[in-house]
């Protein structure tokens, strides 16, 4: 109840004081500087709040560490992972590994994204197709990546086909899903318009029908790479010689929790890169629906 | 196009004329396949070892089950599932009723919980159970993490959603603390909590299967007993284990689209 109120308190309170320097007409320098300061304030507010609480984890954990109230092999202190962090980058270790996981993903991920599209296409435009494949397809996407694995690296090996496969599985799945989803839930007043200005076939294709399903099929691209990164992640872990899951089961297996954690950490700022790639290519692409408004 | 489907009559039930109009079109490319894999198992066109007979899946099947050690395996994977579920789920509704819910608590923890949610789930594993070693602690543990993300931010994502005008309303009428939550904050962000839940069971699921992968010991669980299928290279147990897998997770997701449907039908009430 009271952060309602606080939060209801401090916004009216900004409004209040804002409204000050506009109503003078000629605002004075420390009014203006009242106003910068203010309109600057939430950022630095919300930058400098960010940062006690992972301080606060960052400090018990290196008094853990220093105290030794854990094993350092359990938990090593920060300045080791920090150290070892630099060492694996000085020595390529890091960039190799990551540079091979890296391109796994994005291979995999082309091919399980575009057969995926594909199938989401043929399904939603084909209502016989879908009969014929939906079933199957839903019963297929319904066994978790992982269930595969034991049988395709009995089937294909360990090798590159392995993991190009279950991340190209685990994208493939959301991106059909979400195209289907996409295409069918195109409003139907859109396709009459279309019909009514004379559109032919391709052009409802491309102008109605694929802008219309696009925030869709996009939310689909997304889901399916973040799925993608963790199905590779899960099989670099169980085969792999080479990759990041492989770094992180290697330290692992030599009780070098370090290198676990500089690899860990790595694993999640690639997460998050490929993340931020497609959510700045959605904002670009969808530029176009905020101009309409 | 789907809003024709949902206004289509029900079809009367029980007669052999629903069997008849039923969409058996479904159906062909999995029997397709599985003729094609009988055949070419029998006229011996591949490597019988390694692309094994349907029929020998199910000799296999029924000596597992009939064994007696796949109804311990399935019984100690849905527990290890259930229960990291459910302590998972708890700490994300918890977790995302409070960061979404007080300005504070977003503005101190929301950064960093943001910044983790990036690291790719499996990448806990190995440090998980260097901490707490490869029993079931360490995969309940793994399990509630992965239940953990999509409960929390689904419910972050509900809260954050409440009209300023329903709070009003709460206002209005003095709700106390308890009230706010049990009356407004929870019941209106509940269609994302349960996409939060219902996700959050597939990815449990998931996470139990990979733990017990990756943390398999001989004791039992579904995952222990494919991954061991694997390495006695039985590739019937492990088609068999597939299959179970895959079961199960379809009857998960079933399971939460029906409590989905059933709960929120409130909200096709027009108001």
């Amino acid at each position: 109840m009271s952060s309602f109120n606080s939060a209801t308190a401090s916004l009216s309170l900004q409004d209040a004081d804002v409204a000050v320097p506009r109503s003078t007409g000629q605002p004075t320098l420390a009014a203006r500087l009242l106003g910068a300061w203010q309109a600057a304030w939430p950022t630095l507010r919300r930058f400098l709040l960010a940062w006690p609480f992972p301080l606060a984890i960052f400090a018990l954990w290196s008094a853990a560490a220093h105290f030794e109230w854990v094993a350092p092999q359990v938990l090593p202190s920060p300045e080791t992972v920090f150290n070892t962090f630099g060492d694996l980058f000085n020595s390529g270790e890091l960039r190799t590994n990551g540079v091979i996981s890296f391109n796994r993903v994005v291979s995999g991920f082309a091919i399980g994204a575009s057969s995926g599209l594909l199938l989401g296409v043929l399904m939603g435009l084909s209502p016989t197709f879908k009969d014929y494949v939906y079933p199957i397809f839903r019963a297929f996407a319904q066994v978790p990546s992982l269930g595969w694995l034991p049988l395709l690296m009995m089937l294909v090996g360990i090798d590159e086909a392995l993991k190009i496969i279950l991340v190209a599985k685990a994208a493939l799945v959301p991106v059909a899903l979400n195209t289907l989803k996409g295409i069918e839930g195109v409003p139907t007043r859109y396709i009459e318009v279309a019909k009514v200005y004379g559109f032919n076939q391709w052009q409802l294709l491309v102008r109605v029908v694929f802008p219309a399903a696009f925030p869709m099929i996009w939310n689909g691209v997304r889901y399916g790479l973040t799925h993608s990164w963790l199905a590779l992640v899960a099989v670099e872990l169980l085969a792999s010689s080479e990759g990041l899951g492989f770094l992180i089961v290697y330290g692992r297996q030599l009780y070098q929790m370090d290198v676990v954690m500089a690899a860990v950490v790595v694993v999640g700022a690639v997460g998050f890169v490929l993340d931020k790639v497609l959510a700045t290519i959605e904002t670009r692409l969808l530029r176009w629906r905020h101009d309409a408004f | 196009m789907s809003e024709q489907s949902t206004f289509q009559a029900p079809a009367p039930a029980g007669t052999i004329q629903t069997l008849l109009r039923k969409d058996w079109r479904g159906l062909v490319l999995p029997l397709a396949f599985v003729l094609v894999w009988w055949a070419v198992t029998t006229l011996g066109l591949v490597n019988t070892k390694l692309i094994v007979p349907p029929a020998d899946v199910v000799t296999t099947a029924y000596r597992f089950i009939t064994g007696g050690t796949f109804f311990d395996g399935l019984g100690a994977s849905l527990w290890r599932d259930g229960a990291g579920f459910v302590i998972g789920s708890l700490a994300g509704v918890a977790f995302g009723a409070l960061v979404g819910v007080s300005r504070w608590a977003n503005r101190i923890v929301g950064p960093t919980f943001h910044t983790f949610k990036h690291i790719s789930l499996f990448a806990w594993l190995p440090l998980i159970s260097t901490w707490l070693g490869q029993g079931d602690v360490a995969k309940i543990l793994f399990v509630a993490l992965s239940a953990f993300y999509p409960v929390a931010l689904g419910t972050l994502e509900g809260v954050k959603g409440i009209a300023r005008a329903q709070l009003e309303v709460a206002r209005v009428y003095a709700f106390n603390r308890w009230q706010l939550l049990f009356k407004l904050v929870l019941p209106a962000a509940s269609p994302q909590i349960l996409a939060g839940l219902h996700l959050a069971l597939i990815y449990a699921w998931l996470a139990t299967i990979g733990a017990e992968y990756l943390l398999a010991k001989s004791g039992p669980g579904l995952g222990d007993a494919v991954i061991q299928g694997k390495a006695a290279f039985n590739v019937p147990l492990v088609v068999f284990g597939m299959l179970i897998i895959g079961f199960v997770g379809a009857f998960f997701n079933q399971i939460a689209a029906r409590i989905e449907a059933r709960l929120l039908r409130w909200r096709d009430v027009r108001r």
